[in-house]
């Protein structure tokens, strides 16, 4: 694998968490528990799309020339590269927001570490990414923490999203060929390295929700490296790139 | 225009009162929340503010219906922004309606059980592309169309929600003329697709202003209280006046054969909708009204224990904060 062809992988797993992580959250629009949270919801989705749309137009820019449009909305599920975890189904309010503080604590920190990268054009979209998923874990995480310690159902939904979700934790801390060679080049840290930093946040703000993190430490994998996406993943992309796909080369 | 018919109440007032309240508001005086105001004053603005609330809300799901379907990035990020705006538009216009002492859950409850309205546009579906064109352009361009001069009403809240509320709007109606320009300009396909949008919209979108009410005396006294600004009627034709001419720019034809520019008036006359078919919508028989307001429910009932686990917290959080002290 040569450098550019990881560089074009390592943009891809960026974009693609942001860009199906944007379109579940995006899928509430109307539907939400209290006008606030529509808001915020909406407000979520927007920021991740914003930043697919950067992730994806450098990727494009070294794939050839392609458009983020053209990335977003022609490939087909196996050329997808977003952990597992972005694509599982909303669910209920609670398997919504716990995936989001799940994501968004990973976001977080690997957005930090982007803003030292060498090349500056990831470290440039680093800057104003970090800054949203910075604001969007502190709203997930107090939103964890107040339905975590809220009623006995909240307490009892949200301990059943993360035993749910807590097997998709892991990929996101997977280290590969890909990987590798963005820590060679200096434009991305090893996943591997963020894990303890990682789990110290999760465990801290899950303690103050009253929540536990389940002893397994199995961890399902096959999305940011393509090899087996969820069953999910088809449906998803049937929906979101109907349009391109039934007016081809229609602008829009 | 997001309320409508709304029906102004009876004050039984004392008149010396009621002649002063007449009086501040003749002036350009504003009234705020603590001042004095007739029962039928306060009881009329609910409804009405109320009433706007709701159609923002109820209309983020025609809109939200596409934004998984959003053709580009571009695209979707607008149109995310734009429902977020319609959101924020209702909780304006809940907080302004709470100032005269209604609070929002009160209000909600009362449109899920339907003992308040929202605007008849809301129960149309939107069934392609071009829909979030036309809604942009001929939705909120009706709608904008009786918030501009709302931002002059005599209630101060109300007003300086309408403020707000009117630059937003405005950049919603340009991404729509602009959604649906491109559609347009597009291949035949598009073309059919922002023609077949056209034709849904026309009628349902001057159906927006309500029936004529050159005659109600419930106008008439909203008028006095400048909660209402402008007849119904007057508002349709300045909305036909201006539409007209974007239609055309953009090669789409208006479905009504009667409308023609009458030299003699300045105005072009146009064909009436149909009224029956309103006075459907509004019993609550149009195409999307059942499913609507099911799911408004649903994602209320869905949301209790959110509510109820956020709220328990905040208790808890507070009794602690107490027991320190």
């Amino acid at each position: 694998m040569t450098r550019d062809e990881a560089f074009l992988q390592f943009l891809l797993r960026m974009g693609d968490n942001t860009l199906i992580l944007g379109h579940r959250v995006s899928e509430w629009c109307g539907h939400a528990p209290v006008l606030e949270e529509d808001i915020a919801l909406a407000n979520t989705a927007l920021d991740l799309i914003g930043q697919t749309q950067m992730w994806l137009g450098l990727a494009g820019e070294i794939d050839g020339g392609q458009s983020a449009d053209d990335l977003a909305f022609l490939r087909d599920a196996w050329d997808f590269r977003n952990v597992l975890l972005v694509e599982v189904p909303n669910e209920d309010f609670g398997r919504t927001l716990m995936r989001q503080f799940l994501f968004d604590a990973w976001h977080s920190i690997t957005l930090g570490r982007l803003l030292t990268s060498s090349d500056e054009r990831v470290a440039a979209i680093a800057a104003k990414a970090g800054k949203e998923a910075a604001y969007h874990l502190e709203r997930s995480s107090d939103t964890v923490v107040g339905l975590g310690d809220g009623t006995q159902e909240s307490h009892d939904r949200m301990q059943q999203a993360l035993d749910y979700l807590w097997p998709y934790v892991g990929e996101m801390f997977a280290c590969d060929e890909v990987d590798t060679a963005m820590v060679a080049a200096g434009i991305a840290p090893n996943p591997a390295d963020l894990r303890d930093e990682y789990y110290a946040l999760v465990q801290r703000v899950l303690t103050e929700a009253t929540l536990t993190i389940p002893d397994s430490g199995f961890a399902h994998k096959g999305g940011r490296d393509g090899r087996m996406h969820t069953e999910h993943l088809g449906h998803l992309l049937t929906q979101m790139q109907w349009l391109q796909r039934a007016y081809p080369g229609a602008s829009w | 225009m997001y309320a409508q018919m709304v029906k102004s109440e009876a004050t039984n007032d004392d008149p010396e009162k009621l002649a002063e309240f007449q009086a501040k508001i003749d002036a350009g005086i504003k009234i705020e929340p603590k001042d004095w105001m007739p029962q039928g004053y306060r009881k009329t603005l609910i409804r009405q503010i109320g009433q706007h609330a709701h159609s923002e809300i109820v209309g983020q799901l025609p809109e939200g219906n596409w934004i998984t379907r959003a053709p580009t990035l571009e695209r979707k990020a607008i149109l995310l922004a734009k429902v977020q705006d319609e959101a924020g538009h209702g909780l304006y216009l809940y907080c302004a309606a709470e100032t005269l002492g209604v609070s929002r859950d009160e209000l909600t409850e009362m449109l899920l059980d339907g003992r308040m309205k929202y605007s008849s546009i809301f129960n149309y579906p939107t069934l392609n592309w071009a829909d979030i064109g036309a809604v942009g352009w001929l939705v909120d361009g009706a709608a904008i169309m009786n918030q501009v001069p709302l931002q002059r009403t005599s209630y101060g809240p109300y007003s300086r929600a309408m403020i707000r509320i009117c630059k937003e709007e405005s950049f919603h109606q340009r991404q729509g003329y602009d959604a649906i320009r491109k559609m347009a300009e597009g291949t035949p396909a598009q073309k059919k697709m922002a023609q077949d949008a056209l034709n849904r919209f026309w009628f349902p979108s001057l159906m927006m202003f309500g029936p004529s009410d050159k005659d109600s005396v419930h106008s008439t006294q909203s008028m006095a209280w400048k909660i209402k600004m402008n007849t119904n009627d007057e508002l349709r034709q300045k909305f036909v006046d201006q539409t007209v001419p974007q239609a055309e720019f953009l090669g789409l034809t208006v479905p009504d054969p009667d409308l023609k520019w009458n030299e003699e008036r300045g105005h072009y006359d146009f064909s009436e909708p149909d009224w029956s078919e309103f006075f459907d919508v509004i019993k609550g028989n149009g195409p999307c009204n059942v499913d609507r307001m099911a799911a408004r429910n649903k994602a209320w009932d869905d949301g209790k224990w959110v509510r109820d686990g956020l709220l328990a917290h905040a208790l808890k959080k507070r009794d602690a904060k107490v027991a320190a002290e």
